[in-house]
């Protein structure tokens, strides 16, 4: 493993696979205990420096420290010396001070985990970086498909919705390809990359003729501004093309599964019968994140596999 | 089981044969049978549906099923076993760094007031035998938590002693004790490696 | 005024003679001249070129003399090898009146390293709206010729053929920073594969494309003249060579990073690697490269742009975008455009001093080195190569994309008008 988790591609096949066989050890020797915490990275402090509102995210990182008996500092920008001016580099410096061991960040730039990262000597985890990646979400979504499908080499995963803003999406599609799942990206033509081409993954523009090739099924959210830039026309036409209704998810294969990073637009991207149905594991995905950031933050706290 | 001397001077070379493991674990089971009886004079499962046997994986883990298995075979009465990973538990993780978590597994009866045999291969500094003692804290409340190891090569550095010993071995420092078993390593074989002579 | 002989200098690469410097003019070209109380240079080995010109130079005084001033800036331009540097308008406040063009113009004669020449916003405050007062900044003590609102494009159409047909009396140049706003909106990267990956906003080539197609047309149906700044794409060469074989009196630039770099320097997000328009692809480089060769693009400019420490060391999007330019601007070209052939030292004269003077208007400038020209000219190094250390730099910024680079080439003395600014590589004053 390499010091700092800074995007997917980080993760060799070797490493991501033991960051989710690790996550699975921890949720096995937690499960059913009274006692859920272990004393591994006792008087070790977490960082959570977090540029943007993201409560869940936040607390998943929070509550995996935590269970690994890490002293845990939240550090926003609301209220704090950011909302001062204070630069990303003197707040890294200052955690660095105060003797952090790892840095958890969320900021709205991308590349703003790899410029701390250049600053610091602790860890840097990306918690979500502007467009560009959200590692330990990708971890978690081939955690999921891995315990409801038993395996992910192979696997047909089709990522639909609103790619070009994305970081769920292109930490995901590099993820997925390290782990052999096959990706197709499903979405207007508005909402992909400029070379969109050179990623490991097949396009689609229609959501239709995907649905029975597919094992899984990814929605993103749809922000419903992105349709005043004209990246489709409206909400309603969006949702009648892309959007996961019940006829659409009876197309899917038997086994498949419905998956969604959150927090969802019901009725947009994804219909609320969907949502709550058994093959969706949005509620699961969870529940792995912090199995998972247990794992992440071990191993990289660890510094290197013996 | 006598206690040896520590301190003869150390020679490498084949501690234990394959032969020697069986007679070794044999010895063993036939030690936790007696004193299983002697701890409850008159019970008619000689007091061992109490007990659990827990291995310390890696080799923990094959040795705690291979002494349940002879346990049964020289008793007639079936023995919980189980595993308890000690990985998250280490002291040692910013010398040592991560390594990879094993499973922990425990019958289904749990622990809660039986008398559990943590089982190890090699019992040296004490600290994985910490570690386990913590583990299974958080697992549950034990009546009592006794230690079997295969080999005591000596050199503690906690008040840690184990109650069942295969076999006590004088070792430097320098040396190591290399503990092969079939379930893992194809062959079952105790060795001292390394070390000035 | 003392004047200067200078010994065994190769003129363009040529066959080594002496230079004796007189008056500020060059008084004599020949072998073994001598001259009494003449100081003596010895140049053995190093090349002479007349003195640069840049095109494009933001000095950033008034307003942000943080980053730059027009002495530092000018001190930069001296041991860069340059004699004339133009200072960009967006300055603050803009350089948009008479006023503001003659205290530039001023600061520049006081710091005497360079000739500093103003060049005017097309319209007021850059805002795209309404044009300055361009005849009062020609006819000012600082004789403004080139117009321009770089940092912004003149994106209105019917505004942009206005600046083109009223500068005609001016014997003016608009000089356009082509970038399609409303295709660049939050824009921090190139556009394209790299861009897609690391999750910053694309800048498409289109976007400068679409201005320069729309401007020659402009140009060539008023009859006007019209420069491009710091050209980036293949497509924008492929448009220029078009309109220049129609006949349209059309001029263009390329700056040094653009010869240079590519995109996969934004993956470090590095911020000092941001800047407007942005590092293309290797087949832009290419591109770029060919165009200079063949003249399609007449010179380099350096859009030297310095940035304060805060402004760079940030996140890649927070980060303002510029790189400097003036002290490595040789060195690059040597690299890429001689070292690989394109250009012979000629070539060099010509695209980075006789032809920007030319489209800037500048009189004694960019002549060539010819007994009774202007003594404005460089003796480089070409033997020399050293690894650019920012510290190192006489500008006040330290954003230089090239820290860490190892560039040929050494300007050892630069003469403005006969009189040395930078001699042994060390700026006079």
């Amino acid at each position: 493993m390499k010091r700092h988790l800074l995007e997917a591609a980080d993760l060799d096949r070797a490493d991501a696979t033991l960051v989710l066989d690790t996550a699975a050890q921890i949720d096995a020797a937690l499960a059913g205990r009274e006692v859920k915490k272990l004393p591994t990275l006792r008087g070790r402090t977490v960082v959570n420096l977090f540029y943007e509102d993201s409560t869940r995210t936040r607390i998943s990182f929070e509550l995996a420290a935590k269970r690994l008996s890490a002293d845990v500092i939240n550090f926003s920008a609301k209220g704090s010396s950011v909302s001062k001016g204070e630069s990303l580099k003197d707040t890294a410096l200052t955690l660095e001070a105060m003797g952090s061991d790892a840095i958890v960040v969320r900021h709205s730039a991308s590349g703003a985990p790899h410029r701390l990262a250049h600053w610091v000597r602790g860890s840097v985890v990306n918690a979500g970086d502007g467009t560009h990646e959200h590692p330990t979400q990708a971890l978690l979504d081939a955690y999921t498909v891995r315990r409801r499908l038993g395996r992910l080499e192979g696997v047909r995963v089709a990522i639909v919705g609103d790619v070009l803003h994305s970081r769920v999406a292109r930490s995901n599609v590099r993820l997925l390809h390290t782990l052999g799942a096959e990706v197709t990206l499903v979405a207007p033509p508005t909402l992909l990359p400029v070379g969109v081409g050179s990623w490991p993954a097949e396009v689609s523009y229609g959501l239709d003729p995907v649905l029975p090739k597919s094992d899984v099924v990814m929605m993103l959210r749809v922000q419903a501004e992105r349709m005043h830039a004209s990246f489709f026309p409206s909400a309603r036409e969006y949702s009648r093309r892309y959007g996961l209704d019940a006829p659409r998810m009876a197309a899917l294969p038997d086994d498949a599964i419905v998956m969604h990073p959150g927090p969802m637009n019901r009725g947009m991207e994804i219909a609320a019968d969907v949502a709550d149905s058994a093959r969706s594991t949005i509620v699961e995905q969870v529940g792995n994140g912090v199995s998972v950031r247990m794992a992440v933050l071990y191993l990289l706290l660890g510094g290197g596999v013996q | 089981m006598a206690e040896h001397a520590l301190g003869s001077a150390p020679a490498t070379g084949v501690l234990l044969s394959a032969a020697d493991v069986t007679r070794v674990v044999d010895r063993m089971a036939h030690q936790l049978i007696e004193r299983a009886a002697a701890a409850s004079p008159g019970a008619p499962d000689g007091g061992l549906s109490d007990l659990v046997l827990v291995g310390i994986p890696t080799r923990g883990a094959p040795l705690a099923r291979r002494l349940a298995a002879r346990v049964e075979a020289f008793s007639g009465i079936p023995v919980d076993v189980g595993t308890v990973d000690i990985t998250l538990y280490r002291d040692d993780l910013r010398r040592q760094g991560v390594r990879a978590l094993e499973p922990t597994l425990l019958p289904a009866a749990g622990i809660e007031g039986r008398l559990v045999v943590l089982v190890d291969d090699v019992l040296f500094s004490g600290r994985s035998v910490r570690a386990a003692l913590d583990a299974l804290r958080d697992l549950g409340r034990p009546r009592a938590v006794r230690l079997a190891v295969l080999v005591d090569r000596g050199h503690r550095e906690l008040p840690i002693r184990a109650d069942y010993v295969g076999k006590n071995v004088p070792t430097s420092l320098t040396q190591q004790v290399k503990v092969r078993l079939t379930e893992i390593d194809g062959a079952d074989e105790v060795v001292l490696l390394g070390g000035e002579r | 005024m003392t004047s200067y002989l200078i010994k065994g200098a190769r003129p363009y690469g040529g066959d080594a003679v002496d230079l004796l410097l007189k008056d500020g003019r060059i008084a004599a070209i020949g072998e073994s001249l001598a001259a009494t109380g003449a100081e003596v240079v010895d140049a053995a080995g190093l090349i002479a070129l007349p003195g640069l010109v840049d095109l494009h130079t933001h000095l950033r005084e008034p307003g942000r003399e943080d980053a730059e001033t027009v002495e530092t800036g000018s001190r930069a331009a001296a041991l860069g090898g340059f004699t004339a540097v133009h200072a960009m308008a967006n300055t603050d406040p803009v350089a948009d009146t008479a006023g503001v063009v003659e205290q530039v113009w001023r600061l520049g004669q006081e710091a005497g390293l360079v000739d500093v020449v103003p060049v005017g916003a097309v319209t007021v405050g850059l805002a795209g709206e309404r044009l300055a007062e361009l005849g009062a900044m020609a006819d000012s003590a600082a004789r403004v010729r080139v117009f321009s609102d770089d940092g912004h494009c003149v994106a209105d159409p019917a505004l942009m053929r206005r600046a083109l047909e009223y500068v005609k009396a001016l014997d003016g140049v608009v000089a356009q920073h082509a970038e399609e706003p409303r295709l660049t909106v939050g824009a921090q990267m190139h556009e394209g594969d790299r861009s897609a990956r690391l999750g910053l906003t694309g800048w498409p080539a289109a976007a400068e494309e679409a201005i320069i197609a729309r401007d020659v047309l402009l140009a060539g149906h008023v009859g006007a003249r019209l420069h491009i700044c710091h050209v980036s794409t293949a497509g924008s060469v492929d448009i220029l060579r078009w309109a220049k074989a129609r006949g349209v009196q059309v001029t263009a630039e390329v700056t040094p990073h653009h010869l240079l770099l590519t995109d996969e320097c934004a993956e470090s997000y590095d911020p000092v690697f941001k800047v407007n328009p942005p590092l293309r692809t290797d087949a832009d480089v290419e591109a770029v490269r060919r165009g200079l060769a063949d003249g399609t693009i007449d010179a380099v400019a350096t859009d030297h742009a310095p940035h304060p420490v805060e402004d760079k060391e940030c996140e890649w999007a927070q980060a303002r975008p510029g790189m400097l330019g003036l002290e490595q601007a040789l060195p690059v070209v040597v690299q890429t455009m001689v070292e690989t052939g394109l250009l012979d030292w000629r070539g060099v004269a010509d695209r980075m001093s006789a032809r920007p003077a030319a489209i800037g208007r500048l009189d004694g400038h960019g002549r060539p080195l010819e007994p009774g020209e202007p003594a404005n000219l460089l003796l480089l190094d070409p033997g020399v190569r050293s690894t650019v250390d920012p510290a190192a730099l006489a500008s006040r910024s330290r954003n230089s994309p090239y820290a860490g680079r190892e560039l040929p080439g050494r300007v050892v003395a630069t003469f403005l008008r006969g009189i040395p600014t930078v001699l042994d590589g060390k700026a006079q004053r």
